[in-house]
């Protein structure tokens, strides 16, 4: 037992009796953060999902090249492998491209020139750019030094464009797809799950058979056929929200189970029935002390759901049936990788992009785990 | 029981009513329809076209009733008929074409749901077992990457590697010389070795997700008092095992049914479309792509409904394995 006068005792309080004391004193936020700190995938999941998302958002800056700019000259240049070290000095490069005929075919085909090296710096100048329409710059993190040389770190395609940059800014589209259908999702989720918790009876009843009616339906034929919907020359922007409406209205049962979920629960609990004896409102009781208490499994079943959102983004774009060319998003450029034979020919127009998507949900997966385990700090 | 039986029963009637609904709605929903698409082909190929043929071919469709009275036309020939309209894309009986890819469709998504259940089963019960061993590691491993790697993914991968390894990439679901014969044992072993690879990359989601489920629920029951009382009376670890808490895990698992089977039919879908199979995917694909409002919406309406069925046949079989339930 902890002692009650801690003056009266002369002996220092052990390891274990400090932790118990800071335990108790901590707040909630505070708790959920020491249980999360202990599962390590799941902080390794955090970062790279913040690293992911600084990078797109500054995805001018942080590509090489620009993702739309054609270059005839280089079309399907091969990756060009990264050199750090020249004559034992940090001095990083890479080596030129040169087409070689073969004799026989008479194919064209590209070939490392050893006899070119191509200085690399950081913090270069480029082609010039505007981020998110506020900041202009030409400095780019990485590149050529000279502008004007060939740099493809894992390839080009068939019009010359660096795949590198592309997939760079194709997570910008793909992961704020996720991100809006998402919150979308949660609006819809909190008044309809918000309802049927609160209200309960008849109403509960009604909402979960719908609830249950949309999670009975195979979702991606009735995606299909809504994104089937959006005539070929709608506007880019529209698309794009039309494309985050259509994810949300078939994701956003999750969201309503768990909040209704948690309103029933809490419904009962002390507390609340000691802030309403208070003569706390129905609306201060929901604001104030219900949504408050389940925040952070609001926080954690976000974090689940958007990897599935940007799958499914992904999804309807390779099937033509999503976002389009010219908008580069994953799923907009697995599709330009889904003609097998050339593919085969020039494998860096799949594999960027397929490592990027995994990696990505990955991350995410294992960072809206930690965060659901950390969600409860009181169970164990 | 029986009321258990009989509410599940009505719910599942109103679910294939809604969906039907819904299903209608959203192909009717685009501007323009098929007779308009038509009549522009006609204009630009062959000049002008008479306004009262137009009309005619409108009225012949029922294209000039309302939505809701096309519905309830659609929906009657259905039900009392078993007619689910014409295909204008294919000049065809829509049922007819439905009916085509049907077997095949539930062929596949059979497969995928034995090969996820025999796949996730053993592996969750395993990584339980061995908590915190590599091999628990290893199994949640496979969970998380069959949750993050979309199954179309999978399949332009292996498209990729059958194509580096054969020189082409087809991944049919019979052998070319079995195409058009009638069925023989021979034809149905040769649809099996065949079958598996895409009803394996539809599953991967699935057996990703239900790994977790068997780990997690059988984790759960091992932390449970009866498991210590069961062994200090000496039961043998086996049988410790596959007496009870096997069997209670299994009651959640029985229930994922429910969101399982909508997963692996959209999985299918995709897979059908990726693969170019000669199954539902792939035709309602070119439906919608063609505002082919009969076959989409039919195609739509009886991949539902199977997952609506197979829900139900669910809810059975926890009503038989679950007392509880069963006298709720």
């Amino acid at each position: 037992m902890a002692t009650l006068a801690p003056g009266l005792d002369t002996k220092p309080a052990t390891e274990a009796q400090e932790a118990s004391r800071s335990v108790e004193a901590a707040s909630q936020w505070k708790l959920m953060w020491w249980k999360f700190r202990k599962d390590k995938l799941a902080i390794v999941g955090g970062v790279i999902v913040i690293i992911f998302y600084i990078v797109s958002l500054f995805a001018e800056f942080f590509a090489p090249h620009d993702p739309f700019v054609f270059n005839a000259q280089y079309t399907f240049a091969p990756p060009q492998p990264l050199y750090f070290f020249l004559d034992g000095r940090l001095d990083p490069f890479v080596y030129g491209l040169k087409f070689e005929r073969d004799k026989v075919s008479l194919k064209k085909t590209w070939a490392i020139d050893y006899d070119t090296r191509i200085p690399i710096g950081l913090f270069v100048k480029g082609e010039p750019y505007t981020i998110l329409g506020i900041i202009h710059g030409d400095t780019h993190l990485f590149g050529p030094k000279n502008p004007k040389d060939p740099f493809y770190l894992v390839g080009a395609d068939k019009t010359g464009r660096d795949v590198l940059s592309r997939v760079v800014h194709a997570a910008r589209i793909s992961l704020t797809v996720g991100l809006a259908g998402v919150a979308l999702s949660l609006v819809l989720g909190l008044i309809i799950g918000g309802v049927s918790g609160l209200v309960g009876g008849r109403v509960d009843n009604v909402i979960q058979r719908i609830i249950e009616i949309i999670n009975s339906i195979p979702n991606i034929p009735i995606m299909l056929a809504l994104a089937a919907l959006v005539p070929p020359g709608t506007p880019i922007v529209q698309v794009y929200f039309l494309i985050t409406i259509i994810l949300a209205l078939l994701g956003w049962t999750g969201m309503a189970r768990v909040v209704r979920g948690r309103f029933l629960a809490l419904r009962e609990d002390d507390f609340i029935l000691a802030a309403r004896l208070d003569g706390a409102s129905q609306y201060r009781l929901i604001t104030k002390h219900m949504i408050p208490s389940f925040l952070s499994h609001i926080i954690a079943s976000i974090t689940i759901s958007i990897p599935y959102m940007i799958l499914s983004e992904t999804g309807l774009s390779f099937l033509g049936v999503g976002l389009r060319p010219p908008v580069v998003s994953w799923g907009v450029m697995l599709r330009e990788a889904q003609e097998i034979a050339t593919v085969v020919n020039y494998p860096w127009l799949l594999w960027p992009v397929t490592f990027a998507v995994v990696f990505f949900v990955l991350a995410m997966n294992f960072l809206g785990n930690g965060l659901r385990d950390a969600a409860d700090p009181y169970a164990n | 029981m029986w009321t258990f039986l009989l509410r599940r029963f009505i719910y599942a009637v109103i679910a294939v009513l809604v969906i039907s609904m819904i299903s209608f709605a959203v192909i009717q929903l685009p501007p323009g329809d098929y007779i308009t698409d038509m009549i522009n082909r006609t204009r630009q190929q062959s000049g002008q076209i008479d306004p009262a043929v137009e009309q005619r071919l409108r009225e012949a469709y029922g294209f000039n009733e309302p939505m809701h009275v096309q519905y309830v036309h659609w929906m009657s020939n259905i039900i009392f008929k078993g007619e689910y309209g014409y295909s204008f894309y294919l000049k065809r009986d829509a049922g007819e074409i439905i009916s085509e890819r049907m077997p095949m469709t539930v062929a596949m998504v059979l497969g995928s749901f034995v090969l996820t259940w025999a796949i996730a089963l053993p592996l969750g019960i395993y990584a339980a077992v061995n908590k915190y061993s590599i091999f628990d590691y290893g199994a949640s491993f496979v969970g998380f990457f069959g949750l993050a790697v979309p199954s179309f993914v999978l399949a332009i991968v292996l498209l990729y590697f059958t194509y580096k390894a054969f020189g082409k990439a087809t991944i049919g679901l019979l052998s070319p010389e079995f195409v058009d014969e009638p069925w023989t044992l021979a034809k149905v072993w040769d649809l099996l070795t065949h079958l598996w690879v895409p009803a394996l990359l539809a599953a991967v989601t699935g057996i990703g997700a239900l790994t977790q489920t068997m780990r997690a629920n059988l984790l759960d029951e091992l932390n449970k008092p009866y498991v210590n009382t069961a062994r200090s009376k000496g039961l043998s670890e086996s049988r410790l095992l596959w007496k009870y808490p096997v069997r209670h895990a299994l009651n959640p698992f029985v229930s994922t049914i429910g969101w399982l089977l909508p997963a692996l039919i959209s999985g299918n879908v995709i897979i059908s479309i990726v693969l170019n199979l000669p199954t539902a995917g792939s035709q309602l694909y070119t439906a919608l792509l063609q505002q082919d409002l009969y076959v989409a919406a039919g195609f739509i309406l009886v991949l539902s409904a199977l997952t609506v069925i197979g829900t139900f046949i669910s809810d059975l079989l926890l009503a038989w394995l679950d007392p509880r339930i069963r006298l709720a």
